[in-house]
């Protein structure tokens, strides 16, 4: 690790005042994703502001318009079992705890969870080139270890994936980012949060410097989705392994045929993959194989396979199709019995 | 809690509650729990496994909740409670969920034990798991790699079925 000085902010102000005094800050939360990278020398932020003594930020609450509010210091464990969650936005909930361990979901936060990097091989060893780490240097993952990489949206400069799966129902409910900055407040919707590697993978996000996070908004309107929905992560183990591919489906029926749906992967982009094209052919549609594999051939257009990632496009067809069927039928995959029914 | 500026070299004075007793100690900002445990205070039951929130060797509760001590900041402990594997018995009365551990034989090299233990002893107190199927869910942040796992979850089993039965008593 390298030598750091360290900060304690106590407000949002006091925060972003610090952000702003030093371009080699890092804000720090859970620390479960920024003391990992550290350990490696991947980050080597010159000092630490640490956010977790903010006050107002650890509560999740209804909103005036009836939907939530997630503070960025709440825990990842809080948000998968609070009652307002599970309730309204049970996919949220199964998408949390498909995640990591409970030790890792009692530390992480939502803000850091969010803005966790990508767990690529290369990035995470500062000895070879990487694009993301060091802009220029190259992508070695093109031709080498690929299996946990994009198949949709790389660039010639990055394929990486964003690992996280909170993003990926996050991203299915059509949350929003609230975020604070030199400028004021801003809401970044979530299908805008993440952003394609392009030809500057070193930035993830659309959060400039000099901003945070300070909460997670659900639309009320995304309750509709409470009674039919599955998140399917599918990995190298039964637990505690990062999604090779994660579908995070939501459906309103209309007896027999779908009323509306939201469509969103996992473990196969720099972001989470969402097209609406991919959810509009499935409105109106019966919720048979037939419509789910339509939708599949849509979202999946244009996937890329390399050398030891190109089963992923195959797999993730049929976890469309599983996932949907699913969240038709209301029995949501288990994250604890991992039998997939 | 007053705001506090550390550089590098600076050393900052921290007080935390360690298993029950107040514990005030000098670190810089780089040092992680677990080294603070292990090589400050000379409390060597927490393990190192793999120091990056893999293996969950270095598991303790902080405020009551099981986190990984490897990827936690001395510094950001300040004022937090602390119990480490040292603090669960009561004096010569060993935990339930460490004697569990040995009538079940839960281990066998017992690098990974107190982790397991101090984890298991928050899966009891969350009240998630339900099943031997949830159990080793909410258990997969420890690995053993002398795979004593179903006599791990033995152990847990006997802990919970233990405590129901207290509470089953409590209640008539
Ligand atoms: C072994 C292991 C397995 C894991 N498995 C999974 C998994 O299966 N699925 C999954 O989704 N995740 C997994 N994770 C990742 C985990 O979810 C993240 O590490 C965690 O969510 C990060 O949250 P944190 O609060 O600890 O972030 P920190 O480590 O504190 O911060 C992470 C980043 O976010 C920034 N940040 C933090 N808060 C804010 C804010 N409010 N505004 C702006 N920026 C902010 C920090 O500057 C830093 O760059 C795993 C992690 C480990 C170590
Ligand atoms: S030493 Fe902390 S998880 Fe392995
Ligand atoms: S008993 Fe040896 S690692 Fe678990």
């Amino acid at each position: 690790m390298n030598r750091f000085s360290y900060f304690r902010a106590e407000s949002v102000e006091g925060a972003l005042a610090a952000l702003a005094a030093d371009p080699g800050a890092k804000l720090i939360a859970g620390g479960t994703n920024l003391l990992d990278l550290m350990k490696y020398d991947v980050e080597q932020p010159s000092r630490l502001i640490d956010i977790t003594q903010i006050e107002g930020l650890d509560t999740i609450g209804e909103t005036t318009t009836g939907g939530i509010m997630i503070g960025a210091l709440v825990s990842n464990t809080t948000i998968a079992y609070h009652p307002l969650i599970s309730a309204g936005f049970p996919l949220l909930s199964s998408a949390i705890l498909a995640g990591a361990t409970p030790q890792l979901r009692n530390a992480a936060t939502a803000g850091g969870n969010l803005n966790q990097r990508t767990r690529c091989y290369y990035f995470y060893d500062a000895a070879l080139p990487c694009n993301k780490r060091e802009p220029g240097s190259g992508c070695p993952a093109m031709e080498g270890v690929n299996r946990n990489h994009a198949i949709l949206g790389a660039s010639e400069q990055c394929i990486a994936t964003h690992p996280s799966d909170m993003c990926v129902a996050l991203a299915a409910l059509g949350a929003s980012v609230h975020v604070a900055g030199p400028e004021g407040q801003r809401t970044i919707a979530m299908a805008d949060y993440h952003r394609l590697p392009n030809g500057s993978p070193e930035r993830d996000t659309t959060l400039v410097a000099g901003e945070m996070v300070t909460g997670i908004e659900l639309p009320a309107g995304a309750k509709r989705f409470a009674e039919h929905h599955s998140y399917l992560k599918l990995r190298d183990r039964l637990s505690y392994a990062f999604a090779l591919v994660s579908v995070a489906a939501s459906l309103q029926m209309d007896g027999r045929a779908i009323g509306d749906a939201r469509l969103a992967l996992g473990g196969v982009a720099h972001k989470p993959w969402r097209r609406t094209q991919a959810e509009e052919v499935l409105i109106g549609r019966p919720a048979d194989d037939e419509t789910f594999a339509t939708a599949a051939d849509v979202l999946l257009e244009g996937a890329h396979g390399r050398e030891h990632n190109a089963f992923k496009i195959e797999l993730a067809h049929r976890a469309i199709v599983r996932a949907l069927s699913q969240a038709a039928a209301g029995t949501p995959q288990s994250q604890s019995d991992k039998r997939i029914a | 809690m007053t705001l506090r500026t550390l550089a590098p070299d600076d050393k900052i004075g921290i007080t935390i509650s360690l298993n029950g007793r107040p514990v005030q100690v000098e670190v810089d900002t780089a040092t992680t729990l677990l080294d603070l445990l292990r090589n400050h205070l000379a409390l060597t039951g927490t393990k190192k496994g793999c120091d990056h929130g893999q293996c969950g060797a270095c598991t303790v509760l902080i405020d009551g909740e099981r986190m990984n001590s490897c990827l936690k900041l001395a510094v950001m402990m300040d004022g937090r409670e602390i119990t480490t594997i040292e603090g669960l018995a009561e004096g010569d009365e060993l935990h339930p969920m460490q004697r569990a551990f040995i009538e079940r034989d839960a281990f066998q090299c017992g690098y990974c034990t107190p982790g397991q233990i101090c984890s298991a002893v928050a899966l009891v107190e969350e009240g998630h798991a339900h099943s031997r199927e949830q159990i080793r869910e909410l258990m997969s942040g420890n690995i053993c790699r002398c795979g004593a796992y179903p006599n791990i979850v033995d152990a847990i089993e006997d802990v919970m079925a233990e405590r129901r039965g207290q509470f089953r008593e409590a209640a008539e």
